[in-house]
């Protein structure tokens, strides 16, 4: 075979072969002999491998890999294949979008796609596998939804895996489907594809036929949206995509959504009891999933006047509502706890000698190998349920326990929280002015001179903040739960350029907004992503965070250079991104995306994000290059 | 901005070289009396080479260190100051790493950075403070 791969004569041999029709291995230049199988279900006669034994490494499978095989001569037709039945089990789950990186392991069900379902879902070509995945995550977050991702088999849920993992921390819901036994590559199939991204998916399943195929998508669509939602992933054989239907064809299963576990009511009655009895209760609000949760929220805040720590990941309470903060002093003797902490932060609450109750789905989902949840949140009373799911119950029960002298006490303590958290707004606003003129351009610079632009249109800030110094969360007024989608999940970079563009897909039926403060280092991680924008026409106003390196690693080797007394002279080496500096606005322009910068002057931004504003508003992509201070 | 800082460390250079420049030839006698002044022509480069930049900003104002633009500490608290900060947040700084003349130079480069204009001479920072206060 080396010699075969090394003589030019052998290759235009191959070429000339593949080219006149014959379905050829390269390596002894003779017709295979397919299988019974093969030739009854995949009907992809010529790319050798049986399906049975171990496939051994071929010359087609080489010219594969080099590029220079074409696909082999249809023997067969196949009319009605296995995969238009998977694509009518994929509209009825309502899903808009597949995002995928192109496989041969789903060929088939790729081809359902463009042609029996016209591009309907919407196919998102992306560069990446992460970046498919975490487009998808992104979506989630923005609509409630998920989409699609698929995979090709092995190496594209490899690449994905990183991805996958940052959903699965963020309790994101996924749908994946990963191709298998796929023959032309040996070492893209698996024995056992899912095993490699088991611990970090919340199902994953292989069904034999494709009745199964419908069954498992519609089970790993029902586990991905039922909190905890998590990613899920069906790896579906080659030859049940490209086999033909059987004569009767398969039927959707019955799709019902489950409803999401609530508290019992005798436990419900008792924290209704506790919050109406405490003299000062206090919410973490760690994760609200839907609008009418975060509604409910506030319902319940302004029945018994307490402060809401939002835990800054994720919209869960309006910034600027009275309750938002930290309240005025005193400790707490009751804190209700919901869905807090755990990979996706913030919330944590926990009151020092008080009472902390929780209500939470972390206990229901069991992670393995990955400790991602952390120890958890503690407390003396814990309900294993979706806090949005027993809102409403503990709403009418708190209101059945309001007197007029309740009242009248819980609004004279929410005046004392509302002056205390209305003090430390404006403080924390004025700080804006601190390097308000520097060049490098501070991040609260940005911020303010973003709000005045944005602040009359519906928007979606769409990246994580607490890279970019919390400055929206500081300046703007946040109140719809997509007005910010929170972290990474499991702190994996290169999540936030991809994910932005996913939820800029989201937010593009709405015509909203979307708006990406875009760090260096994550961008570089898969910059295709901006050609996908491109190519898609998903309007998203990125601003680059160009402080030109990996800044937290910046400040952890010198930290680490201090406590050994070496000096931190060499902190630059493997954590700046210099020298070359990297010119964002010709990247974006490569990847066919208007930009501007890079802008150092502060005063060039406003007018600058003008411009960039008018045209997302258009439907486009915007990339406005912008020189930052390292952090906020 | 740039221009200002510019002008500033031109100041600085010109005093440096003009009044103490002769006295580095006397060699570590000299050193206190450096020490005092100090370089900012030298001193800005350390500051980004010793990472005080990667945690107070460019600007010396931005980032999870302290502000410390304008720069209140007489050279000798900051020298102080910089060796134990006594904080976890910040990085001691020996005298094996930084010598007091180093010190003394990025010392004297923070005192050329330009401080911030104040919030109530920002009409947009008061647009901000008056919505988020309401
Ligand atoms: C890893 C981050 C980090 C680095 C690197 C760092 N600092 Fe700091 N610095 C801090 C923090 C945080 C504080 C505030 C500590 C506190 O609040 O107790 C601080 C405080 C200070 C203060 C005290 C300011 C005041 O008014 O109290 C001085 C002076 C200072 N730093 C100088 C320096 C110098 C000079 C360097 C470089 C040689 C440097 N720092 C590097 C994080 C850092
Ligand atoms: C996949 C991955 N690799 C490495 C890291 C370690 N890491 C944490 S923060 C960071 C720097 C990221 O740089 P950038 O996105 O530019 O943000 P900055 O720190 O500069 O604000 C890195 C590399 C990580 N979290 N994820
Ligand atoms: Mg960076």
């Amino acid at each position: 075979m080396a010699k075969l791969k090394n003589t030019s004569v052998g290759r235009r041999g191959f070429l000339k072969g593949a080219a006149a029709g014959a379905a050829v291995s390269a390596a002894t230049l003779v017709t295979p002999q397919l299988t019974e199988a093969q030739q009854q279900g995949a009907g992809r006669g010529g790319r050798g491998g049986g399906q049975g034994g171990a496939p051994q490494p071929d010359g087609s499978a080489i010219a594969r890999e080099d590029g220079t095989a074409r696909p082999a001569p249809v023997s067969r037709i196949v009319e009605n294949p296995g995969s238009d039945y998977m694509c009518d089990v994929i509209k009825a789950l309502g899903i808009e979008y597949v995002s995928f990186n192109p496989g041969s392991s789903f060929e088939g069900l790729h081809e359902s796609l463009i042609n029996y379902t016209k591009n309907n879902p919407e196919i998102i070509t992306c560069t990446h596998e992460e970046n498919a995945v975490a487009m998808a995550h992104g979506y989630a977050k923005a609509c409630g939804k998920p989409m699609l991702a698929l995979l090709h088999g092995t190496i594209g849920v490899q690449h994905a895996a990183m991805a996958i993992y940052n959903a699965y921390g963020d309790r994101v819901p996924i749908v994946m489907i990963a191709g298998v036994g796929d023959t032309a590559v040996p070492a893209h199939t698996a024995v056992d594809l899912g095993a490699m991204v088991r611990d970090f998916v919340k199902w994953d399943h292989q069904p034999d036929t494709l009745t199964g195929v419908g069954q498992a998508l519609i089970r790993a669509y029902k586990l991905a949206m039922t909190p905890p939602m998590a990613p899920v992933l069906v790896t579906v054989q080659a030859e049940l995509q490209m086999g033909a239907m059987p004569a009767n064809r398969p039927q959707v299963p019955k799709f019902t959504m489950p409803s999401a576990p609530s508290a019992d009511l005798a436990s419900v009655r008792q924290i209704a009891k506790d919050l109406v009895n405490a003299t000062n209760p206090r919410i973490a609000a760690g994760r609200v999933r839907t609008q009418e949760g975060m509604d409910q929220l506030v319902q319940l805040a302004d029945l018994l006047q307490c402060p809401v720590a939002g835990g800054g990941d994720r919209m869960t309470f309006p910034n600027r509502h009275p309750m938002a903060g930290n309240g005025a002093g005193g400790a707490a003797d009751v804190i209700l706890s919901l869905e807090a902490g755990g990979g996706g932060g913030g919330g944590r609450g926990g009151a020092a000698g008080g009472k902390t109750i929780v209500i939470s789905t972390a206990e229901l989902l069991a992670t393995h190998n990955y400790n991602i949840n952390g120890n958890g949140v503690n407390g003396d009373v814990y309900i294993a349920a979706d806090p949005e799911a027993t809102l409403p119950a503990l709403i009418e029960e708190v209101q059945k326990l309001m007197t007029p002298d309740k009242k009248r006490l819980f609004e004279d303590r929410g005046k004392k929280h509302a002056e205390a958290n209305r003090a430390a707004r404006a403080t924390a606003a004025e700080a804006a002015s601190v390097g308000w003129n520097a060049s490098p351009v501070s991040l609260a610079r940005i911020a303010a001179e973003l709000w005045p632009l944005i602040k009359n249109e519906d928007w979606s800030y769409v990246s994580p903040q607490n890279f970019a110094g919390n400055w929206a969360n500081r300046l703007w007024d946040m109140k719809k739960i997509y007005h910010y989608l929170g972290g990474q999940g499991a702190g994996g970079m290169g999540y936030g350029a991809p994910a932005s563009v996913g939820a800029a897909l989201a937010n593009r039926k709405n015509g909203r907004i979307s708006i990406n403060i875009q760090t260096d280092g994550d961008m570089n991680y898969s910059p295709g992503i901006l050609w996908t924008a491109a190519h898609h026409r998903i309007p998203l106003l990125s601003i680059m965070h160009n402080n030109r390196g990996y800044h937290q690693e910046v400040m952890f080797i010198a930290r680490a250079a201090s406590i050994r007394n070496r000096g931190q002279e060499n902190s630059h080496i493997g954590t700046r991104l210099i020298d070359p500096n990297i010119d964002y606005a010709m990247m974006a322009k490569a990847y066919g995306m208007y930009s501007e910068g890079p802008i150092t002057d502060p005063k060039d931004l406003a007018p600058a994000f003008k411009r960039g504003i008018e045209r997302v508003k258009k439907g486009e992509p915007v990339m406005i290059d912008v020189v930052t201070q390292p952090r906020g | 901005m740039l221009s200002r800082s510019l002008a500033a460390k031109e100041i600085m250079k010109k005093l440096v070289f003009g009044i103490l420049a002769p006295a580095s030839a006397l060699g570590l006698l000299a050193v206190s009396a450096l020490a005092q002044q100090g370089d900012a022509g030298r001193g800005k480069k350390m500051f980004v080479d010793y990472s005080c930049y990667a945690c107070h900003g460019f600007s010396g104002q931005n980032g999870p260190g302290r502000r410390l633009v304008p720069m209140k500490m007489a050279n000798v608290a900051f020298t102080a100051y910089v060796r134990s900060p006594g904080t976890n947040q910040m990085p001691s700084y020996s005298a094996k790493v930084l010598t007091d003349a180093q010190l003394a130079d990025i010392w004297a480069y923070i005192k050329t950075l330009p401080d911030s204009p104040e919030a109530k001479d920002i009409p947009l920072v008061q647009q901000l403070k008056a919505e988020a206060g309401k």
